[in-house]
């Protein structure tokens, strides 16, 4: 009894300096990002390598999620003979809760493994110690720029994704199962507001912060050996996707 | 070269040195009361066996480790007392070479090498391609600057990150076990490097090693370390003279000696016998 | 340097594809017939039963949206629902004998606010109360309505029989 009680302040412990660990780093990343974002070519390439990367995973996944929805969606609707009602309840879903949860979940399963696991190898092979060596400032080189390039991709990543569903729901709806188009649309522009769309891209700025500063820090800070970045990397996707569905509530429930 | 026994003299003679260091990393003690100086134009061997902290050693004359006691003194200066912009000014005119190179796996060789030039000094690209291109010759690989990192074997990727160390034409070389893990002739062309770099450049360099013969060839003076203290300094001919057991093991590569070939386990014959001891 | 124009451009690309998507949704689904708060005014009206009604909802005219439901609430003392209206300034010339009633949008929509205009040449301003309303339709009461008055008719044609 007593060890469990011991282990469980432990954990408690460890977690609590986790949390005060990465919320420095933070504070180091933030303290860097302008005079970052003056190299503007590093951050281009990371803007490369985290979303344009992950387009054709975003879009695939995207296009399916919206054809699911409208298949669900449609025979939902139809139980209470409200089948025009698609559009509108599709748009909803997918602007204020499906899509930015969906593709944060993917971000952090491609570009966050990738941005955990470069970091990390960077760590292993003693690269980020010949920088410091070679007084470059790794912060500034390497993790800043990935950090700024999740970011920025990852809300234009967010609006793919929501538009690239639509056309699904609309591609399933109107074509397969005879939903009328007009209405579709029509009902949808009814019932959907900015502060909707607003509210969608607020979460994916906010999941884009999470996700790569995890990702980043996980990798900066794994143990230099091959386990360690493997385990960086799986910890990067588990706490990226626990963070992700609690900020979710918090906002929503912050916006509503 | 002067050679002769490297007693810790004036600091002016001395590039760098180590005063009364003590160091620990989670209450495991790595140096007590270290004494070392590396004099100006030489090459001075750091040897010992495993684990006897000379990476860290390394650490912490680049200032990547701070000294628990005692003075790291660096050109003259303390290095715990520098800022951090004092402390990056001080790196750019140091060159390490790490174990395993660690050349940056995105970039090609040519600009892994010219990485600190892009970095720190703002030169017209003719003039970076002809500074990259010489460093690449001195060390035998002009013709692989459009290789990739993956490409390389291990001596090259070693090369290329002593062209990288030089690059910047630094006052100070550190070599971190730069014979690892190579063949015979990859061993040879890293050696003869070293020494013609020092003497070429006119620079000091630090070699951690535990190939005693082949660094025996080229060093000047030579510290060997063992259990967080120099056991014994001079030059090689004078170690390999030298009285005490501990040096006597490590110069001759003996199996058993003051470091024991066994690691401490209780009584053999006792263990044997006894089955209620579990393993 | 080939491959960095390559990242360059397709960064390029994913960039500008990210703002179009964006672009797209602001656009294209939401009805950005209103930004509300801009510049309106309030208009007051007292219901016995708002039904359905909720804030929010929207306020139209010949079914065109012209505003939205601020707020509802109850007077204790005339017992009655007390319903903001905002609306848009740019419909500032709504005759003040105009009614405002509780519609029902489809068979089992949302309800909304319907303004009908009167004949007045005066308009309403700002903080005025709305006279004239229609409440919500409860489903109930017209149900219970069709089948009083269907008996009734039962009434009348048995009767009828009856007395031959």
């Amino acid at each position: 009894m007593i060890g469990l009680l011991g282990e469980l302040t432990d954990s408690l412990r460890r977690f609590l300096e986790r949390l005060g660990a990465i919320t420095r780093f933070f504070g180091q990343v933030l303290w860097q990002s302008p005079a970052v974002l003056l190299r503007f070519r590093l951050v281009v390439e990371q803007v490369y390598n985290t979303g344009a990367l992950s387009l054709v995973i975003i879009m695939t996944c995207g296009l399916f999620v919206g054809m699911v929805l409208g298949l669900q969606g449609h025979d939902l609707l139809q139980r209470f003979g409200s089948e025009e009602a698609l559009g509108t309840g599709a748009a909803l879903s997918l602007l204020k809760e499906l899509g930015p949860v969906v593709t944060a979940l993917l971000f952090a399963g491609r570009a966050g493994t990738a941005l955990a696991s470069e970091l990390g190898l960077m760590r292993a092979t003693d690269q980020l110690s010949a920088m410091e060596v070679m007084a470059v400032d790794p912060m500034r080189r390497v993790v800043v720029p990935r950090f700024l390039g999740g970011v920025i991709a990852m809300p234009l990543l967010t609006a793919i994704f929501i538009a690239v569903a639509l056309f699904g729901v609309q591609l399933v709806g109107v074509q397969l199962l005879g939903v009328d188009q007009g209405s579709f649309w029509s009902q949808m522009r009814g019932a959907v507001e900015l502060a909707d769309v607003n509210e969608g891209l607020i979460k994916g700025v906010t999941f884009g912060i999470a996700c790569s500063l995890i990702a980043v820090f996980e990798g900066y800070n794994a143990e230099p050996t091959a386990e360690g970045v493997g385990r960086a990397t799986t910890r990067t996707v588990v706490i990226s996707a626990v963070v992700t569905l609690v900020l979710d509530y918090i906002l929503t429930a912050l916006m509503l | 070269m002067p050679a002769g026994a490297a007693a810790p003299s004036v600091d002016a003679d001395n590039v760098a040195a180590l005063h009364g260091v003590d160091f620990s990393i989670d209450g495991k003690v790595i140096f007590r009361q270290l004494d070392i100086a590396i004099r100006r134009g030489e090459v001075t061997a750091i040897m010992g066996p495993s684990g006897t902290g000379k990476t860290t050693l390394l650490r912490l004359i680049t200032g990547q480790l701070r000294a628990d006691a005692g003075r790291v003194v660096v050109e003259g200066r303390d290095v715990a007392g520098l800022s951090r912009r004092e402390l990056y000014a001080m790196r750019r005119r140091m060159g390490m070479l790490f174990q395993n190179g660690a050349l940056l796996t995105d970039l090609d060789v040519f600009e892994n090498v010219a990485f600190p030039l892009r970095e720190h000094a703002r030169l017209p690209e003719r003039l970076l391609r002809n500074i990259v291109l010489s460093k690449l010759q001195a060390v035998g690989l002009r013709g692989a600057a459009q290789l990739r990192v993956q490409q390389l074997s291990g001596g090259m990727a070693r090369r290329v990150a002593l062209a990288r160390a030089i690059v910047m034409d630094p006052q100070l070389l550190l070599y971190d076990e730069p014979f690892a893990g190579l063949d015979p002739i990859s061993m040879g062309v890293v050696l003869r490097l070293i020494r013609s770099l020092n003497d070429a450049l006119g620079i000091s360099s630090v070699v951690v090693t535990h190939d005693v013969r082949e660094i025996s060839q080229i060093a000047d003076s030579s510290y060997i370390l063992s259990g967080g203290q120099v056991v014994a300094s001079g030059t090689p001919a004078e170690l390999r003279e030298h009285p005490s057991p501990v040096v006597h093991q490590f110069m001759d590569g003996l199996a058993d000696g003051p470091v024991s070939f066994h690691y401490p386990a209780p009584d053999y014959p006792a263990q044997l016998l006894d089955r209620s001891e579990g393993a | 340097m080939r491959q960095s124009r390559a990242i360059d451009v397709s960064t390029g690309l994913f960039v500008l594809l990210g703002f179009a998507a964006i672009l797209f949704l602001v656009t294209q689904i939401t009805n950005r017939e209103f930004s509300l708060r801009s510049d309106s005014y309030r208009l007051v009206a007292q219901y016995e039963n708002i039904g359905g009604l909720k804030a929010g909802a929207p306020i139209s005219m010949a079914g065109v949206t012209i505003g939205r439901v601020e707020s509802i609430g109850y007077d204790m003392n005339l017992f009655k629902a007390i319903v903001t209206l905002r609306i848009d300034a740019r419909y500032d010339a709504i005759p003040n004998d105009s009614d405002a009633s509780i519609y029902t949008a489809g068979l089992l929509g949302g309800q909304y606010v319907g303004i009908t205009p009167g004949n007045s040449e005066d308009a309403y301003r700002d903080g005025d109360s709305v006279e004239f309303v229609q409440d919500a339709i409860v489903l109930e009461n017209l149900i219970s309505k069709y089948l009083f008055s269907q008996a009734g008719k039962d009434k009348e044609s048995a009767a009828p029989a009856a007395q031959e």
